[in-house]
């Protein structure tokens, strides 16, 4: 802890005792018998002190109000702060019928969920009418907003001070600049204290002189945030009778020059933004494509119902959900094997029924698949509703990643890269490095000699359907989390996944990795200037022209399979 | 007798394009024999999809050009036709804007799109209607054909035109009304499309259209680039190598079937009264292509045939077991194409024309 938060609590505990023997006097005297009935008559134990300051609030006066938080603030209890902030959010209450004080998790709930100010425990829940709300004004919830912003400065977690600085930098005024100066004297912590130092010169830039206010000039320069950025901007205003509102222009200057830097910096970071959302983009392309590139581009089989094999991967993260309600983080981990073995079973059963009656003549392949998609749906929407599903995003998917003010990833973006770039590792392993896939690479270059080796080839279209089957099944796990799990969740990207593997190029791995990103990063280059659903059309109509030009694709096959069709 | 089922199916087109009218014009309502509106819009509708069906037959029946995007010919088609019904409906609108239609004063817009111009005359819709998806399937096949895509990799991109055509037009921007799409029409060419009359008379139109159309399908696959067409289809190379301009062949015969599409098209938005972007899906095309497999590839009248068998049991099963009918869907398209290969006009006696 601190110095200065001890001598700041040391003095003002000295003061309230006058305070603790009214409220003795008051305690006895008041209807808080039951409070009072609950522990001994007299109160000794700093939490019966701190629940009977804290009991004071409910019928004082404003004024009043605020020499309580200050005590409540002043007592050193562990749920001051909690106490505090629920006050700050109107989130004080007291029971009506026994006048105990509770801290409700949210005004919206109800029946309120009740929290224990003392402990901090939970207290169950109770109806909205039977509990009084602890008014608050804009002058008391001044006050108490200092003392709290006092209370967690003082927070020996650097990211609770971090958060408190930069909630005091929205609203400065001498008070609270003053607490920031003290502190920025003693803070330790590096980012906390480059955000004082950069809230000082923001303070700087409105009460300071001519040096003090080049000197924070120079030093917001470097930010990122368009608080800075508009705060310096606003130096370059001019008022309506053409006079600038800085009068002096040395400011002005190094305003400018401030600003264009300012902006010259976020260009970069949005750039690297836009690359980034486009790789993510790209990712989900490559995931739903790379499946197909197995089954169409080396098995040459026009498989329809690849979109409904990913919509079982997404049920079975919903499936899995339902059983492990109480593991949510671990569900969607759990999950991708399974994906895998309930899309390849899939898969390979369609294979073995449909698709080996068919090969060689595409066309009706197409239509055949087709047909099972439609049953897939169907029996999605008989076992589970027509409605789309809920899945539930674990915590660790769902957070963001803020590099800095300008630029932030969100999890679920991050991993999704990951998660394609480990599936395509692993597949190229499978394909390169095992038997398997040696024999899958032996069929699909020569049957028959391959069968004269003594390759199974039958077994080997089965396993081959299978990969990339399963392969679906586990870009369906990633799905579930981008999109709504429904029975038309494989319709709405089976385009895209066949346009991404023939771009690339039939028959090659590679040409899908680099043809899904290159197809995710311009869509999201055209967003800015044409709006999500124009720049869709633009690549897909892009796309149709390209295959005109190169109908085999980024990366045509070459030899022999290439002349099949 | 060279072509004896085709002229069973003209025989039965005439018998029905006269019959059903009359049946509801001058049959009195309660009569046995009456057909009330309801079944007469049913068979209309079921026309169009045959000519769309013969459209997509003439391509892939006899050219081996598996379309996926036919759908969006028809779309075009009929919302040339829409277009000119809700420039008919003028004045009469909700919002009463005697120029603007109800979705453009609804999003505030101030004039009328360049593209609308033109489309209060019929005879300019009628070319319409002709003339878009001519000059789509003009475009998109000659970029497509002369650089020989084909097979699937065709499928796939006019699969992926169709998707992009949908997109465009569930924006309401593009100034077509959006997902709403048109609907709420008043009368075509001074006729009230409520009255039972105006629908008896579509009806015959529909039955005529879809006549001429498989008369003219007929003359061209019986013709000289009939016969290169389907020549085409089983060796494209060895035709190529004959010295035949195998991209202009398939580029006109392309041409031919949107127009065909696209009519159909203009025919059924007066009949059911509504056009909107999803007629565009990419599921409604390759539909198509299952009632032309049902029916038979590369008849012409299978494919006809297959359209009202398809649609007819689709709305029986949709109306008393609605889950079924994905199922039965779906299970049509395996079986047909695993045991059924030439359609149910395969299970005919005695077919002498096996093109």
């Amino acid at each position: 802890m601190s110095p200065s938060f001890l001598n700041w609590a040391g003095a003002a505990r000295t003061w309230p005792s006058g305070g603790l023997a009214r409220v003795g006097a008051w305690l006895s005297a008041t209807l808080c018998v039951v409070l009072v009935g609950a522990t001994p008559a007299i109160a000794q134990t700093p939490d019966d002190t701190f629940l009977a300051t804290v009991g004071e609030l409910r019928e004082a006066s404003f004024s009043d109000k605020e020499a309580i938080a200050t005590r409540i603030a002043a007592s050193g209890h562990t749920s001051a702060a909690a106490v505090l902030t629920a006050m700050l959010e109107d989130r004080l209450y007291f029971r009506d019928s026994d006048q105990h004080v509770f801290i409700i998790t949210s005004a919206d709930a109800d029946p309120f969920a009740l929290v224990e100010p003392v402990s901090l425990a939970d207290a169950g829940t109770a109806a909205q009418d039977g509990l009084t709300k602890i008014g608050t004004n804009n002058r008391l919830r001044r006050v108490v907003r200092t003392t709290v912003a006092r209370f967690t400065l003082a927070s020996p977690d650097p990211a609770v001070r971090l958060k408190a600085v930069q909630e005091m930098m929205r609203s400065l005024d001498e008070q609270t600049l003053d607490l920031v100066r003290e502190r920025a004297a003693i803070e330790t912590d590096a980012a906390v204290k480059n955000e004082i130092v950069l809230g000082l010169a923001m303070a700087a830039l409105t009460s300071g002189d001519q040096p003090a206010k080049l000197a924070a000039i120079e030093r917001l320069s470097t930010q990122v945030t368009s608080d800075v950025r508009n705060r310096l901007a606003t130096f370059l205003e001019q008022n309506p009778d053409g006079s600038f509102v800085e009068p002096d222009a040395a400011v002005r200057s190094a305003a400018r020059s401030a600003v264009s830097d300012i902006d010259r910096i976020r260009a970069i970071y949005s750039g690297v933004e836009t690359l980034f959302f486009g790789l993510s983009l790209g990712s989900v392309l490559v995931l739903i494509a790379i499946g197909l590139a197995i089954t169409f581009g080396v098995m040459g089989v026009i498989n329809m119902a690849h979109g409904e094999l990913m919509m079982l991967g997404a049920y079975t993260v919903y499936v899995v959900q339902l059983l492990m309600p109480n593991a949510i983080g671990l569900s969607v981990i759990v999950a991708i094997p399974l994906a895998f073995i309930v899309a390849g079973l899939a898969g390979v059963l369609l294979e073995r029924t449909v698709i080996r009656f068919l090969y060689g003549r595409p066309l009706e392949t197409l239509l055949a698949t087709y047909g099972v998609s439609l049953v897939l749906q169907q029996t999605v929407r008989s076992i589970f509703s027509a409605n789309n599903r809920a899945v539930e995003t674990p915590a660790w998917l769902s957070g963001t990643w803020q590099v800095n003010q300008a630029f932030a990833i969100t999890n679920n973006r991050l991993y999704i890269v990951l998660f394609t770039m480990m599936v395509f590792v692993a597949l190229q392993a499978v394909l390169k490095r095992t038997r398997l896939g040696l024999d899958i690479r032996a069929v699909a270059q020569n049957r028959s000699m391959a069968s004269a080796m003594g390759i199974r080839t039958e077994w080997v279209d089965a396993m081959t359907f299978g990969l990339g089957s399963g392969i679906a099944g586990m870009a369906g796990v990633a799905l579930s989390q981008l999109t709504n799990v429904g029975p038309n969740l494989g319709q709405s990207y089976i385009i895209d996944s066949f346009m991404v593997v023939v771009f690339g190029g039939v028959g090659n791995l590679w040409g899908t990795l680099i043809g899904g990103m290159s197809m995710g990063v311009v869509n999201k280059l055209l967003e800015p200037y044409a709006g999500a659903v124009l720049a869709k059309i633009a690549v897909l109509v892009a796309l149709i022209l390209f295959i005109q030009r190169k109908p085999r694709g980024l990366f045509p096959q070459g030899g022999r399979s290439a002349e099949g069709h | 007798m060279k072509d004896r089922y085709g002229l069973i199916f003209l025989v039965v087109l005439a018998l029905t394009g006269i019959g059903a009218p009359l049946l509801n014009q001058a049959v009195p309502e309660g009569s046995a024999l009456y057909l009330s509106p309801y079944a007469m819009t049913l068979i209309g509708k079921y026309m169009c999809y045959a000519m769309l069906a013969l459209a997509v037959d003439l391509v892939w029946g006899f050219c081996g050009i598996l379309s996926l995007g036919h759908a969006a010919f028809f779309a075009l088609g009929g919302y040339a036709m829409g277009m000119y019904l809700m420039r008919q409906i003028g004045g009469r609108g909700v919002y009463g804007n005697a120029l603007l239609p109800d979705f453009m004063v609804f999003l505030n817009w101030e004039q009328l799109p360049w593209f609308w111009y033109g489309f209060n005359r019929f005879w300019f819709a009628a070319a319409m209607v002709v003339v878009v998806p001519a000059l789509l399937a003009a475009v998109f096949g000659w970029l497509a054909f002369r650089s020989r895509v084909t097979g699937v990799y065709l499928s796939i991109i006019t699969q992926a035109l169709s998707y992009a055509l949908m997109l465009a037009f569930f924006r309401n921007d593009m100034g077509f009304g959006g997902n709403n799409g048109f609907t709420d029409f008043k009368d075509l060419l001074g006729f009230d499309l409520q009255a039972t009359r105006t629908r008896a008379v579509l009806l015959a139109l529909t039955a005529l259209a879809l006549a001429l159309s498989y008369i003219a399908c007929r003359a061209l696959v019986a013709s000289r680039a009939g016969r290169v067409v389907r020549a085409i289809r089983d060796g494209e190379s060895r035709t190529r190598f004959l010295g035949y301009r195998v991209e202009t062949y398939k580029l006109w015969l392309f041409i031919i079937s949107s127009v065909i599409a696209g009519i159909a098209g203009s025919l059924y938005v007066p009949q059911v009264g509504i056009i909107n972007p999803s007629e565009f899906a990419p599921i409604n095309s390759i539909e198509v292509v299952i009632w032309v497999a049902v029916g038979g590839r590369g008849t012409l009248y299978g494919a006809a045939a297959g359209a009202i068998l398809v649609n007819y049991a689709k709305t029986i099963l949709t109306g008393a077991l609605p889950e079924v009918w994905l199922y039965a869907l779906g299970a049509l398209f395996v079986l047909v194409t695993l045991f059924l290969p030439t359609g149910v006009i395969g299970l005919l006696p005695d077919r002498s024309e096996a093109s």
